[in-house]
């Protein structure tokens, strides 16, 4: 159950690691901004921002395998794009009959399907990226530093704070419902609808009083240590020189991808 | 492609997560819900930390977590779906309006940032499906609700959490259409389909963990708590629904309407002074030139115009109230 909910972040000595997150922040967020700009069908440019993203998964020494896998969860998603392939007018390529209606796949289609497949892809291995080599801490550091609003900055950080702590809780309430809950032979059972869903109502319920109790212990701990509406951190996030050079050079690339989508082919 | 594969597909077509990756949405589209929520969450950023004190820091970072959490709770409905909850709806109704928006941007933010469930350029569409709208309609329920009895107050709060995770999928659909990655036509429907269906397990769900906090801390969902947390939905939900009315205003018929019409039969449309000045001539944002993104702007933008407008008119005759 926690498999995906595991942190990304993956621990390693590496100069990705080591700029400055401000840094990998905003050039995540060019990168994927650059990609969404890219026109249908620049093969050259999507293969070229797939290369960057490889130069930069070695560089970090997170590993290829690591950002193909999670790249993965993007694609359910695919299919709401998948008509495109059917509606949009263009050349027939190949024509389904499924009874009386007929389907027909055109050319133009099927390349805006795959170019927004290729541009989501590029996208989500960018994220990966920014997460597997940032800490969460030093992420929320950087959105604060961008002017995000510091309460909501706060927030987060008491989110990500308490969110493992949850988790496990619910972890815990699931497994206890599994424990009770025997599955006859005849495959029957486990009440009604209504009934099942008010068990996980019940659940919620008592998660959500729990998390309230938790919240006045905290505060009651954060006043007795002398909490001042105020966070510090011991990372001292100063911009030197390799990171505004690693920063250029991201933007370098990415003016790159544009020209070769745009005049190059 | 493996069974774990395709079961989860199956498990992410049929709840009602629907978080949109990035490169689905076009450009303009994921900007405009940038500002848009941009917007809306600097205003309740602004209101929480009037109304709350720093007391309330802690609370909002651990419910914002129960959310993420309570996410995960879920319960078998049918032919291997599950009904679980999307949790804007009981945000807003346990915390208020503007700490419920709060709450639920700061959930889709960490899915965005820490889980890669959906995007970061289209975060702001994410946010304002998911969070926003969801959490405005749950406000409704103060100024619906809040002085029923309990068993009127559970129905509206149910009704409220259906109608939520229909808003977010419309939303969700509008904006993949707008972008032109799905034809309106088939996704606008589909969306809509699939999830009147799942957001009857959102709608049960609600009812259910609010049933359990009224039985349990009847203190904190009373009619004097209620009245503490609400107050400002009403401003909240209209302001949305006009929103969503600018929005849906390219769908509405590009004829002239009813005066107009009959002004050009009769003959009189010459008459017509022009008005004195035009701010955005024909609803057109100049910049974005004669496209449904640019009438989608314009609107927005009147929205925001007359709802500053009222505002101040608001405040000065307080103002006049409170001197005589």
């Amino acid at each position: 159950m926690l498999e995906g909910l595991l942190d990304r972040y993956l621990n390693r000595a590496s100069f990705v690691h080591d700029l400055d997150p401000r840094v990998k922040v905003v050039n995540a967020f060019l990168f994927i901004l650059s990609v969404v700009l890219l026109p249908d069908g620049a093969w050259i440019a999507y293969f070229l921002g797939w290369c960057a993203i490889l130069a930069v998964a070695l560089l970090a020494r997170v590993g290829a395998g690591f950002v193909l896998r999670g790249s993965l969860v993007a694609f359910p998603f695919a299919l709401v794009a998948i008509t495109l392939v059917f509606t949009l007018p263009g050349r027939p390529l190949l024509t389904l009959q499924l009874g009386t209606w007929e389907l027909s796949a055109s050319d133009a289609g099927l390349v805006r399907f795959t170019s927004i497949l290729a541009r989501s892809w590029l996208s989500v291995q960018a994220a990966i990226l920014l997460t597997a080599t940032t800490r969460s801490p030093d992420l929320l550091h950087a959105l604060r530093h961008l002017r995000v609003p510091g309460l909501l900055v706060t927030i987060l950080s008491f989110m990500i704070r308490y969110l493992y702590v949850l988790v496990d809780e619910t972890t815990r309430l699931l497994r206890a419902r599994q424990a009770r809950s025997a599955w006859s032979a005849q495959g029957k059972g486990g009440g009604s609808l209504f009934w099942r869903a008010r068990v996980a109502g019940n659940m919620t319920g008592q998660l959500f009083l729990r998390s309230l109790e938790r919240s006045d212990r905290i505060y009651n701990a954060m006043l007795a240590r002398g909490f001042r509406s105020q966070f510090v951190t011991i990372n001292p996030h100063m911009m030197r020189r390799r990171d505004w050079v690693a920063g250029g050079l991201g933007i370098c690339v990415l003016l790159l991808l544009q020209f070769v989508a745009h005049f190059v082919s | 492609m493996d069974t774990a594969m395709l079961s989860h597909i199956w498990k992410e077509v049929t709840t009602a997560r629907m978080h949109i990756p990035d490169g689905f949405l076009s450009l303009p589209v994921a900007l405009a819900f940038w500002v848009i929520s941009a917007g809306l969450l600097a205003i309740a950023a602004r209101r929480t930390q009037q109304q709350l004190g720093e007391r309330q820091i802690p609370l909002m970072g651990v419910m914002a977590a129960f959310i993420f959490a309570a996410q995960m709770i879920n319960f078998p409905v049918a032919g291997g779906t599950s009904g679980h909850l999307l949790g804007g709806v009981l945000a807003a109704i346990m915390l208020g309006p503007w700490a419920g928006m709060l709450v639920m941007a700061c959930v889709i933010i960490v899915q965005g940032l820490l889980f890669q469930d959906g995007g970061l350029l289209v975060m702001g569409a994410n946010i304002f499906n998911m969070g926003l709208l969801t959490a405005a309609l749950g406000s409704l329920y103060h100024g619906l609700a809040g002085r029923q009895s309990k068993g009127v107050r559970l129905v509206v709060a149910g009704v409220l959490a259906w109608l939520s995770v229909i808003a977010g999928a419309l939303f969700t659909a509008l904006q993949l259409g707008f972008s032109g990655t799905s034809p309106f036509a088939i996704v606008v429907p589909a969306m809509l389909g699939v999830h009147v269906l799942i957001g009857i397990g959102e709608g049960l769900i609600t009812m259910a963990a609010l049933a359990f906090v009224m039985q349990v801390r009847p203190d904190l969902v009373s009619v004097e708590a209620v009245r503490a947390g609400g107050g400002r939905s009403w401003v909240v939900a209209g302001l949305l629904i006009a929103l969503v009315v600018a929005v849906l205003s390219p769908i509405a018929s590009a004829d002239p309407d009813g005066l107009e019409r009959v002004a050009i039969d009769m003959g009189f449309e010459e008459i017509a002074a022009a008005p004195p000045y035009e701010v955005l001539p024909d609803y057109v944002v100049p910049l974005l030139g004669e496209t449904p993104v640019s009438t989608i702007a314009a609107g927005v933008l009147g929205v925001l115009v007359v709802a500053a407008v009222a505002i101040i008119v608001g405040r000065l005759l307080r103002q006049r109230a409170a001197i005589t």
